[in-house]
């Protein structure tokens, strides 16, 4: 068991992602999100979960690959990183599964859109490719901070 | 044994004790001849000693421990207290507090001390030639030292006597052209071990084996064979030049003297239980309980909100009356919890005595430190956090405030300059003053510099009024000393301290008067985390002002919005002030009531200045617990936190401090 992660498969657009299930939450409902002015535009705004006030930010538009139309299936990923709690905006959550060590590969340079620096591997179970994402490069604030301050020069 | 459960307790207590030691040394530097606070003193070093060496910290037990024996020599009055001897335990009880924090941080406590543990040696050495007068009465080959026996060394050589044991005192005098001293004195020491047990010996073991000896030694023996016998077998190791011996028996005054000490501590451990039982009416509780009951009450008051909200739908007499009285305590019950995280302002105060006289040592300049209301309760957070933006505060009032004695005298004031720490209650605020008389702020200079650093233009500067040229200090990439030196840092160093104070919800202000001094007064506000705001409605977001710095609220007739250089502006009990439309600076989509004739007008104020915030309506005031964004969201424009409102949504809350300019 030593040599398997379990993931939390989701969707943005047609790819299947994963993240270790280590590092979410939990999943939940877009619920009504309070628009924080002032900030990088993937960030959505803040949720009330459950007395925490928890950041939102869209996940393909922090990739930048795209925007999120929200639909039914739309789902939040509450993530918790050092101390810092937050919701991925993602398409659908459909599954968990345990991956074997062995079967991640490096990420080659740029798959589906993403570039390198956010994945951590990328997985081939049977004839899926699930291309497993580096949240704490993501969620890498100093540089998020950086991005905002750009963005606020810009208003 | 495992210490770690006990860690907490260690720390606190070692706080204390060190914060103790440190008011009654300064207190012992005026009055030099107080034997109590010596006293006292020495309790809390013996103490923190004990604490210690359980702990298994033992770079803080040999520190303590020598501090100790160099109190003792002063509370028997064997030495006397002299600025040396203050700054040296000044510097131990520095260090001593380095490695408590250092644990507190998890560390090991572990700090290079030797230096300082044998700078205490050498004075508690410093005044060993009065205690061993005798020797220098006796010829000078045959030289013997005054032993005197510590109470449990005093008991051992009791008990041997009666146990046919004798104890003899040989005084050892070596060769003078001996050259390896320490190899000799091991051979003497192989040879009285053989015979017997070595109780004491002046000079100490160590020092022996280290040749911090003229060439001569005296030991106390205790030992079964003959005194002759004994005498032969030294003599036999070479370069012993003479031994001489002696009976030993220990003083009356000793076992008096002994007596005495045990006495005293009897007396320590009377008055420390006197102390527990006097503040038993209080308790320790873990910082982090308070908190964890404060986030629940956090819980409650959200809920109540709901609450309220419910019951106005629902109408019902009975449920509205419960839920005004749930209100009512939940109210009290808020400022109980309240009270709980006050505490006094003293403990950030405390450390300031020592690092005032610490600077004006270094920067020879004399200051008196005068604090006013120590007393003066604030929030936990609050207090925490206070403590860096006062201490470069008071740096820089005695760097580069205060002159030096000989510029005083000439301009006529006294020698030494006066710093005033001051804190007191104002309506929901606490006000905190640094106030010295010193050389005050140079404008000219202030400006000077502002121009030269492309803070300001010099026309701008011409008309700017004597209050904001001050304020100039605070700006970033600012610092008048002409020298840089390390006791105000590198320029980097007010608009710090502002910063921070606006982090904490305060203000900062300076007022000057050249030649007479300057005064900081930081206003900070009770509490942090639960305040009263006014919800406004902004486009379809309930944004929340806070009641604290809003100065009225008016409904202002679009007529009445007047220009100034195209700015809108507006007339406000006879002064023009600016106009802001909050949907504009938060950038939200779709302002509908723009078009209306009059608009609801937030009139909220920093200090003096003030400014007029249009809002879409009104909704209500509320008290409402203020969230952080968290780490992930720092730093946003006019956003100083958010709360959850009744029916589970979130609300932003404005930070009209950083509207106003």
């Amino acid at each position: 068991m030593e040599n398997t992660i379990k993931v939390i498969v989701f969707q943005l657009h047609n790819e299947q992602y994963g993240v270790n299930i280590q590092q979410v939450r939990s999943i939940e409902k877009l619920l009504n999100v309070t628009p924080v002015p002032g900030t990088a535009d993937f960030i959505k705004g803040v949720i009330n979960l459950r007395g925490d006030i928890t950041p939102i930010i869209d996940l393909k538009d922090r990739l930048q690959i795209g925007k999120t139309e929200y639909t039914d299936h739309t789902r939040v990923l509450i993530i918790n990183i050092e101390s810092i709690q937050m919701g991925l905006i993602v398409d659908n959550a459909t599954d968990v599964l345990d991956i074997e060590q062995s079967i991640i590969d490096a990420p080659p340079e740029v798959i589906g859109g993403v570039t390198e620096e956010y994945l951590s591997g990328v997985a081939k179970i049977d004839d899926r490719l699930l291309i497993l994402l580096d949240l704490e490069r993501i969620l890498n604030f100093q540089e998020l901070n950086e991005v905002e301050k750009a963005a606020a020069k810009q208003l | 044994m495992d210490t770690m459960e006990y860690i907490d307790m260690f720390l606190d207590e070692s706080r204390e004790h060190l914060q103790a030691v440190n008011d009654h040394l300064l207190v012992l530097e005026k009055n030099p001849s107080e034997v109590s606070l010596v006293n006292e003193i020495f309790r809390s070093a013996h103490t923190l000693k004990g604490m210690a060496a359980t702990m298994q910290f033992e770079d803080i037990a040999s520190l303590t421990h020598q501090m100790e024996n160099v109190l003792d020599l002063i509370r028997n009055e064997k030495l006397s207290v002299t600025t040396e001897v203050i700054d040296i335990t000044f510097e131990a009880v520095e260090s001593l507090e380095k490695m408590v924090e250092d644990i507190s941080r998890d560390g090991t406590g572990k700090k290079d001390v030797s230096h300082l543990v044998s700078r205490l040696e050498q004075i508690e050495k410093g005044s060993s030639p009065e205690t061993n007068n005798p020797a220098q009465k006796q010829p000078p080959s045959s030289a013997s030292f005054d032993i005197s026996l510590d109470e449990y060394q005093g008991t051992v050589v009791n008990q041997a006597k009666e146990q046919g044991y004798q104890a003899i005192q040989l005084n050892i005098s070596l060769k003078e052209d001996c050259v390896l001293k320490a190899a000799r004195v091991f051979m003497v020491f192989e040879v009285l071990e053989e015979a017997g047990e070595v109780i004491k010996a002046v000079p100490s073991v160590e020092e022996l084996e280290q040749e911090e000896f003229d060439r001569n030694f005296s030991v106390i023996l205790l030992t079964e064979e003959k005194k002759e016998v004994v005498l032969e077998k030294i003599l036999k190791v070479s370069e012993v030049e003479e031994v001489t011996t002696a009976s030993f028996t220990p003083a009356k005054e000793e076992s008096e003297n002994s007596e005495k000490t045990s006495n005293e501590s009897e007396s320590e451990n009377e008055s420390a239980e006197q102390s527990q039982q006097r503040s038993s009416k209080t308790i320790r509780v873990n910082l982090e309980r308070i908190d964890g009951l404060m986030n629940l009450f956090e819980e409650m008051v959200i809920d109540r909100g709901r609450l309220e909200d419910l019951s106005q739908k629902i109408g019902n007499k009975d449920l509205s009356e419960t839920v005004e009285h749930l209100a009512r305590i939940s109210q009290d019950m808020q400022g109980m919890m309240l009270t709980m995280r006050m505490v006094p302002v003293e403990q950030v105060f405390n450390r300031f005595p020592r690092m005032v006289r610490g600077l004006a040592k270094d920067l020879n300049k004399e200051i008196e430190l005068e604090i006013i209301g120590a007393e003066t309760e604030l929030d936990r957070t609050v207090v925490d956090e206070i403590g860096d933006p006062l201490v470069h505060l008071i740096r820089n009032s005695i760097d580069h405030g205060i002159e030096t004695p000989e510029k005083r005298k000439e301009q006529g004031k006294t020698e030494a300059g006066t710093l005033t720490l001051r804190a007191y209650h104002s309506g929901n605020s606490v006000f905190i003053e640094i106030e010295d008389d010193g050389a005050g702020i140079n404008r000219e200079k202030v400006m000077d510099k502002a121009i030269a650093n492309g803070l300001l233009t010099r026309d701008r500067a011409e008309q700017l009024t004597k209050d904001k040229i001050e304020n100039l200090i605070f700006s970033s990439g600012f610092s008048t000393a002409e020298t840089v030196s390390d006791i105000s840092g590198r320029g980097v160093g007010l608009d710090v301290v502002r910063s921070k104070i606006e982090s904490l919800g305060g203000q900062i202000a300076v007022e000057s008067e050249p030649g007479r001094g300057s005064k900081f007064s930081i206003q900070l506000p009770l509490t942090l985390s639960i305040l009263s705001v006014l919800l406004v409605k902004v486009a379809d977001e309930i944004y929340g002002v806070p009641l604290s710095s809003i100065e009225e609220t008016v409904l202002l007739n679009k007529e009445h919005i007047k220009y100034i250089q195209k700015n809108p502006v507006m007339d406000f009990r006879g002064k023009v002030i600016p106009v802001v439309s909050l949907a504009e600076i938060l950038n939200t989509p779709g302002n509908e009531a723009a078009d209306s004739s009059v608009k609801p007008v937030v009139v909220v104020k920093k200090g003096e200045k003030m400014a007029g915030l249009v809002v879409d309506s009104f909704i209500g005031q509320k008290e409402v617990v203020l969230k952080s964004l968290g780490s992930y969201l720092q730093d946003i424009f006019a956003i100083s936190g958010a709360t959850i409102l009744g029916d589970g949504g979130v609300s932003l809350i404005i930070d009209p401090n950083a509207l106003i300019k």
